[in-house]
């Protein structure tokens, strides 16, 4: 039997968040995180709440904090999280509870907005696609995937403090993934708009995005580059 | 959301409902790409090449006049997507990488396999729904994000006038009024046990269309992927049969060859899954069991693979403990898509029929995407066809209520009653105090469903699942809530979707059963012949007495010839 430990809250009843202890039959087999949720939730209690939807990795709706690291429930294997017989689950840290596990992520996404994270280009488009080079377009890996998730940035200690103005790893990653698209001619009014003491450089560097993405994604390095064209566009 | 794109950009007043934030839905989980004749990988490529495809691959139950609509309009919606931004690869002329899919063929199958299918490496689905999400936030459309859609609101017409929607996050219920609703729900995999479909694929659009009277086509044609995963159920793309993979049985035979010849392993999806189980019922499957095939992949060569196929070789070692670039991945068909769906035009409008026969639009209602059944992949769906479909009728959709916005739209408001009688479902379930637990019920059904509706179907066993479906249903619409807050209940959400898995499940079932033919995707043992002098037609459902009647497939496509059917081969 597992012991898992889940963090519970229910803004009606409860004055208080609590921790509360669940006995789940793995029988022995190496389950991802979120079929051991729904297992509670099928057997044990029908009230635990969570979100989920692609149960593979790609839709970034099951961020959680499992034995004090964020990532998906869905891609993290028991023998992966499991410490000393023991699972205990939070919501995301950082963010306001709704409910159990389910973070309110507004302020997440409103700094995913502030960056425009969509291409932006005035010149009227040729009949067919613009032209990209493998080259230009390799310039787009390691940023495109981005998931949304939020365990990279609800797992920065820059973004607690600051969660209204520092835009945070998944913001600050979508707004290179424009400045490196060579299709992309806003990079003057992109940077411009990131250009104060708080948006990019509350970043110290800590590397807590890097240690907790799932898809294996590199804040700290887009961070870096953002950072140098500021410099750059300063002197 | 493509839909919504194209109203917010005309600068109409534009609201998206969507159960989860919209980059959480299951189109972030396609892989491989989205098929259109561009004429990247091959300068000669003609869309009329992949009309003939699509039309072949559906068994000639696709209607020609919207597969010639969705394959010719097509380039211009992939170029506005990559003017969008969209990150497609890339080929060394700077043009958007294609790779070959099965069942596309150059020069109307007289010239060996296209590449055809748009691809940003294997994460198309990703990059196409963040594109569109961003793109509306461009253009500030309106998110109602975590809110459920429950049901219908109809006025005396009949018209579809809005719906009730409830937020997940306050339990809060509101009748949302609309000159036009357009469906965009998807599809319902987790009718079956076994599906690469994500828990939220439900259903829900089916089970208000059936509540409220619209009827559903060619709800027996369910598509088995050939490549989920053994044991998980997640997809692993056609991509990697098109960029050199192949199927091999216990032996380490490549199978495929002998089942399809010509095309091999990137024959039709519905052949190459038959293939596959026919492997395993004759003792060539692998492991203990002898229950999967293996998808050799290694030969390729670790560049090729984490280059073109870099989510796959992550999901593999996640899900099947495999790497392929060491091992081939254990899989085994999976069901995959609902080709059948809310019959529609090629403006989305959605139809029914009237007491001649003849087709009548439903005013107000629409549907685009997996929900809708245009027809355009009748009784099999070509791999790369569902983003084109869904984006080429999205905007098809927006365009055409744009226009009859501008014409002037007059609905007569809902009555009360009429608002009353669509909430009526979630009022007696938050009313009801006994019943029986979702999980279990929801259990029981995808077993039924995965049992005696899998790849192979016979009249008996249909019949047997029928009448289970029939015992389950009072107890699924008595299903009780485990859980009575109004914040952020999702055992509330889970039942309704329950009784929209249920509505999707019984039209098939019962369409299955009535189908006495083997077409596309719809293989009988009883029947193993195609019968196009009875069956060369949309089956249509309607729950009021589970009725299940005939209509024409369209063969008169505008400005080419029609393509006759044939026997079918790759």
């Amino acid at each position: 039997m597992l012991q898992v430990s889940l963090y519970r809250y229910n803004p009606e009843t409860d004055e208080a968040p609590y921790m509360q202890d669940f006995s789940v039959d793995t029988g022995d087999r190496d389950l991802m995180v979120l079929d051991v949720l729904e297992l509670i939730k099928a057997d044990l209690d029908g009230s635990v709440t969570y979100r989920r939807s692609c149960r593979e990795g790609v839709c970034g709706s099951d961020g959680l904090n499992m034995n004090g690291k964020n990532g998906l429930a869905c891609i993290t294997p028991l023998s992966e999280s499991v410490k000393g017989g023991k699972l205990v689950i939070r919501p995301l840290p950082g963010l306001p509870v709704i409910r159990d596990l389910v973070v309110d992520m507004s302020l997440f996404y409103a700094q995913y907005e502030k960056v425009q994270p969509y291409l932006q280009n005035p010149t009227p488009a040729p009949a067919i696609e613009r032209l990209q080079s493998p080259e230009e377009r390799a310039q787009l890996d390691g940023l495109y995937e981005c998931i949304l998730c939020a365990c990279c940035s609800t797992s920065c200690p820059s973004f607690w403090w600051n969660p209204d103005r520092f835009v945070g790893p998944a913001g600050l990653l979508q707004a290179y993934r424009f400045l490196a698209d060579s299709r992309d001619t806003a990079t003057e009014d992109r940077l411009a708009k990131l250009d104060d003491p708080f948006s990019v450089f509350r970043c110290h560097g800590i590397q807590n995005c890097v240690n907790v993405c799932p898809k294996g994604l590199n804040p700290t390095k887009a961070i870096g580059h953002i950072r140098t064209m500021l410099l750059n566009r300063a002197t | 959301m493509r839909a919504a794109l194209q109203l917010a950009q005309s600068g109409y007043k534009t609201a998206v409902i969507s159960k989860v934030f919209p980059t959480r839905s299951h189109t972030v989980s396609a892989q491989g790409g989205i098929t259109c004749a561009i004429a990247s990988a091959d300068p000669q490529d003609d869309w009329r090449w992949h009309m003939y495809d699509t039309v072949k691959g559906s068994d000639y139950i696709g209607d020609q006049d919207a597969i010639e609509y969705m394959c010719s309009v097509g380039p211009e919606a992939i170029f506005e997507l990559e003017h969008m931004g969209l990150p497609f690869s890339r080929t060394e002329e700077g043009r958007i990488y294609q790779r070959p899919f099965g069942g596309q063929s150059k020069n109307f199958g007289e010239g060996g396999q296209a590449a055809r299918t748009c691809a940003a490496a294997d994460r198309t689905g990703h990059a196409l729904l963040h594109t569109l999400y961003q793109n509306n936030i461009k253009n500030e459309t309106v998110f109602f994000n975590e809110w459920f859609a429950v049901d219908l609101v109809k006025n005396q017409d009949g018209a579809v006038v809005g719906v009730i929607a409830i937020c997940i996050e306050t339990g809060e219920t509101v009748y949302v009024k609309s000159k036009a609703t357009v469906f965009a729900t998807g599809g319902a995999g987790r009718i079956y046990a076994s599906t690469t479909n994500a828990h939220i694929n439900t259903g829900d659009g089916l089970g208000m269309a059936l509540r409220a009277g619209v009827p559903a086509q060619d709800m027996e044609m369910w598509q088995f992927h050939p490549t989920g995963i053994y044991g998980a159920g997640t997809l692993v793309t056609e991509g990697c049969r098109g960029e050199g993979g192949y199927l091999v049985n216990k032996d380490g035979e490549r199978f495929m060859e002998r089942y399809a010849p010509n095309a091999k392993d990137l024959a039709g999806r519905d052949v190459v899954a038959r293939s596959m189980v026919l492997e395993i019922l004759e003792g060539r499957g692998c492991g203990p069991n002898g229950d999967h095939v293996k998808l050799k992949l290694d030969h390729l060569g670790e560049e090729v693979l984490e280059s073109r196929l870099p989510g796959i070789c992550e999901l593999s070692r996640t899900f099947a403990h495999v790497d392929p670039v060491k091992e081939p991945i254990p899989v085994v068909p999976t069901c995959h898509y609902m080709m059948g769906g809310i019959p529609t035009n090629v403006h989305g409008q959605a139809l029914t029929v009237d007491a001649q026969g003849s087709d009548a639009v439903i005013p107000g209602l629409y549907a685009c995407g997996e929900v809708a059944c245009v027809s355009v992949h009748g009784a099999n769906r070509l791999g790369g066809n569902s983003l084109l479909d869904l984006v080429v009728f999205g905007r098809a959709s927006g365009l055409f209520i744009e226009k009859s916005l501008r014409e002037g739209i007059e609905l007569r408001d809902a009555s009360q009653t009429d608002i009353e009688a669509a909430g009526a479902r979630l009022e007696a379930l938050n009313a009801r105090e006994q019943g029986e637990q979702v999980s279990p019920l929801r259990h029981e059904l995808q077993e039924i469903m995965q049992n005696h509706f899998g790849v192979f179907r016979t009249g008996e066993f249909m019949r047997e699942g029928i009448a289970k479906l029939a015992d389950l249903r009072e107890r699924v619409e008595n299903v009780a809530l485990a859980d009575r807050s109004n914040a952020f209940n999702t055992s509330r959400i889970e039942c309704l979707e329950l009784q929209n898995l249920f509505e999707t499940a019984e039209a098939t079932a019962v369409v299955a059963e009535a189908r006495d033919e083997s077409r596309g995707a719809h293989a009988r043992e009883d029947f193993t012949e195609r019968d196009d002098e009875n069956w060369l037609c949309h089956s249509l459902y309607q729950s009021e007495g589970k009725q299940v009647s005939k209509r024409s497939v369209n063969f008169t496509p505008q400005t080419v010839e029609t393509f006759q059917p044939m026997a079918r081969s790759y």
